[in-house]
C-alpha cells in the first residue's frame, strides 16, 4: 500500500464524483422549479462562508483578518437571503385547496 | 474535535445539499428539502466556528460578519419582489466571487491561518490562481449582468471592433501573471492578475443583450460553484469543493437548458451580439392585414370554449397582470371551460421565472404545463390565448431557412382559435416576424395586458 495519498489527488476524486452526483440530481429537478433551484444553489454557494471563517479568525488579526470578516458577512448575504427567498417562493407552489387530491398534496405539510 | 470527524460533518451536510436539491423534483418535496438545506449550512457554520475557535479563539470577527450579512440577507429576501429575482440572483453570484477573492488574498497573507505551509506550495498557488480568477470574473461579470437586469446599464449589446482579440490577448495575458504568480512572484502578478480577471469579467458580459439573459444568469450561477470548488482546492477543504461542484454543474446544465430552449449555441452566446443588428429588421412585412377584435369578443369566443389554453409571456409579468389572467382563468373554470397554462421554457428572464410569477399569483400548479407536456393538446384546444409572448409561438420555426429555425416552440398555431394580446405589431426578441398574427383563425386585441385581461373579465361576467 503507498504511504500517503497527495491531497490534491483526494480532492480531484471528491470533485469529479461529486460532479456526477450534481449532474444527476439536477437533471431531475422539475423544469417549474429551476428558479428555486438557482436561488438555493446561490445559497448552498454561500458556503464559501467556511473558507471565509477561517480567514476571518487568525492567530494575528491584521488586514488581512478584515479581508475574511469581509467575506463572512458577503457569504452569509447569500446563505440567509438564498435560503429564505427560495422558502418564500416555495410557500407559492400550492394546489388548489378545495381540489386537493388524496395523494402527494398532504405530504408538503410534513417538512 | 479532530480533524477526522470535522470532515465527517462535512459529509452529512453534504448529504444535506444533495437532499436539498433532490427535494426540488416536485414541488410537494421541494419546501422539505429546502429544509435539509438550511440543515446543512447550519451544520458546516457550527463545525467550522468550533474549528476556529479552538485554533485561536477569536471568533469576534466571525459572529459580527455573519450577524451584518443575515440581517442584510434576511431582509433583501423578504422585500425582493418576484419580478425581479432575476437581478437578485445575479447580484448574489457576484457576492460569492467576491468572497472568493477576499479569502484567496487572506490566504496569501497569512497561509498559516488558513491551514497551508508558508510559504505556500507550488500546488497550492495553482490552486489559488485559479480559485481567484474564476471568482474575479464571477464578481465582475455578475455586477454588469445586475446592472443588465435592473435596468440600471442598458441591456442592449455593447458591441465593438476587435472585441474578441482583445478579450483573447487579456485571457492570455492573465495566465502570464497567473504563471509567474505561480512560479513565486508574489503580490505583483497575483495583484495585476486580479485586475486583469475583473476586467474580463465586465468585457465577456457587456457584448451580451437582453433575450440571452437567462443564459447569463445560468453561467454566472455555475461559475460561482465553481469559484467555490477553487476556493476548496486551494485550502484542501472538501465541503468547499462538494457543495461548490453541486453549484457548478446545476449551473451548467441550466445553462444548456436555456441555450437549447433558445435554439443557440453556447458558444454564440458567449461570443455576444444576439439582438443588436437583428433587433431592427422586423417591420419590413407589415402590410399584411390581421384581424383586429375587442376583449368582449375574446371573451365571447372563450366562454363558449371547452378548452383554453393560455400562454404567458413575459409582457404578461411586465404589465403586471397575473392576478387578473388567474380571476380570468377562474370564471372561466366556473362555466365549466378546461384552463391551462402552456410555459415555455425561456418565458420570462430566468429559467422558470415564469412558473414562480403564475404561483404568487395564487395559481395552482397542477394547471401550469411544461412545453414537452402540452404542446400535443394545442391539436384539441379550442382556444390559445396568448399574452405578451411571440417569439415562443412563431411557427416559423417549424420552416427550413428561417432564422429561428429549430427552436422549440409552443404549437399554438395548431388551436382552432387563436387569440393574441399584444400592445403593437412590434416583433420580439429575435426581431423577425411572426406569420401567427395573420392566420385566418387568429384574432388580434391590442392593448396592455392587464387592461384587456381584467376587460375579458367583466365581460365573461
Amino acid at each position: 500500500m503507498v504511504a500517503a495519498i497527495d491531497p490534491i489527488v483526494v480532492n480531484l476524486i471528491v470533485f469529479v464524483l461529486a460532479i456526477f452526483v450534481g449532474y444527476h440530481v439536477v437533471w431531475n429537478v422539475t423544469p417549474a422549479l429551476h428558479t428555486p433551484l438557482m436561488s438555493v444553489t446561490n445559497a448552498i454557494s454561500g458556503i464559501i462562508l467556511v473558507g471565509a471563517m477561517l480567514a476571518a479568525a487568525p492567530a494575528v488579526f491584521d488586514w488581512g483578518g478584515y479581508m475574511g470578516v469581509a467575506a463572512v458577512m458577503l457569504a452569509s448575504i447569500n446563505v440567509f437571503g438564498g435560503f429564505l427567498v427560495t422558502q418564500r417562493m416555495l410557500d407559492m407552489f400550492k394546489k388548489k385547496e378545495p381540489k386537493a387530491k388524496t395523494d402527494s398534496a398532504q405530504n408538503a405539510k410534513g417538512a | 474535535m479532530g480533524a477526522n470527524e470535522v470532515v465527517l460533518c462535512y459529509l452529512v451536510a453534504s448529504v444535506c445539499f444533495i437532499l436539498a436539491l433532490k427535494g426540488l423534483s416536485h414541488p410537494s418535496t421541494a419546501r422539505r428539502g429546502n429544509i435539509f438545506g438550511i440543515i446543512g449550512m447550519a451544520i458546516a457554520v457550527v463545525v467550522t466556528l468550533m474549528v476556529a475557535y479552538t485554533a485561536t479563539g477569536k471568533i469576534g470577527g466571525i459572529l459580527a460578519g455573519i450577524l451584518v450579512g443575515g440581517i442584510i440577507g434576511s431582509v433583501i429576501a423578504r422585500r425582493v419582489q418576484m419580478t425581479q429575482m432575476p437581478e437578485l440572483v445575479a447580484a448574489m453570484h457576484s457576492l460569492v466571487g467576491l468572497a472568493a477573492v477576499l479569502i484567496a488574498v487572506a490566504a496569501i497573507n497569512n497561509p498559516i491561518a488558513m491551514g497551508l505551509m508558508s510559504p505556500i506550495p507550488i500546488g497550492s498557488r495553482l490552486e489559488l490562481f485559479i480559485g481567484t480568477f474564476i471568482g474575479a470574473i464571477t464578481f465582475s461579470g455578475s455586477v454588469i449582468a445586475f446592472g443588465k437586469l435592473s435596468g440600471k446599464i442598458k441591456s442592449a449589446p455593447v458591441v465593438f471592433l476587435g472585441q474578441h482579440w482583445v478579450n483573447l490577448a487579456l485571457a492570455i495575458a492573465m495566465i502570464g501573471f497567473g504563471a509567474w504568480f505561480f512560479m513565486g512572484g508574489g503580490w505583483t502578478p497575483f495583484i495585476i492578475m486580479v485586475a486583469i480577471a475583473f476586467l474580463l469579467g465586465v468585457l465577456i458580459i457587456i457584448p451580451i443583450g437582453g433575450a440571452d439573459m437567462p443564459v447569463v444568469i445560468s453561467m454566472l450561477n455555475s461559475y460561482s460553484g465553481w469559484a467555490a470548488a477553487g476556493i476548496g482546492f486551494s485550502l484542501n477543504n472538501p465541503m468547499l469543493i462538494i457543495a461548490g461542484s453541486l453549484v457548478g454543474s446545476s449551473g451548467a446544465i441550466l445553462s444548456y437548458i436555456m441555450c437549447k430552449a433558445m435554439n443557440r449555441s453556447f458558444f454564440s452566446v458567449i461570443l455576444g451580439g444576439f439582438g443588436a443588428e437583428e433587433g431592427t429588421q422586423a417591420a419590413g412585412s407589415g402590410q399584411k392585414s390581421v384581424k383586429a377584435g375587442s376583449a368582449d369578443d375574446a371573451a365571447f369566443i372563450m366562454g363558449h370554449a371547452e378548452s383554453v389554453i393560455i400562454v404567458p409571456g413575459y409582457g404578461l409579468a411586465v404589465a403586471r397582470a397575473q392576478h387578473a389572467v388567474m380571476e380570468m382563468a377562474e370564471k372561466l373554470r366556473e362555466k365549466g371551460v378546461n384552463v391551462r397554462y402552456a410555459i415555455h421554457p425561456v418565458a420570462g428572464r430566468m429559467p422558470g421565472h415564469m412558473n414562480v410569477l403564475l404561483a404568487e399569483a395564487e395559481v395552482p400548479y397542477d394547471q401550469v404545463f411544461e412545453m414537452d407536456d402540452i404542446n400535443s393538446e394545442f391539436g384539441t384546444a379550442d382556444v390559445a390565448l396568448i399574452l405578451g409572448a411571440n417569439d415562443v409561438v412563431n411557427p416559423l420555426a417549424e420552416e427550413k431557412g428561417s432564422p429561428i429555425y429549430g427552436m422549440p416552440i409552443l404549437e399554438a398555431h395548431k388551436a382552432r382559435t387563436v387569440i393574441i394580446n399584444k400592445r403593437s405589431m412590434a416583433s420580439g426578441y429575435a426581431g423577425i416576424d411572426n406569420p401567427l398574427f395573420y392566420m385566418d383563425k387568429t384574432m388580434m386585441v391590442f392593448g396592455d395586458a392587464k387592461k384587456v385581461v381584467e376587460d375579458i373579465v367583466k365581460a365573461i361576467e
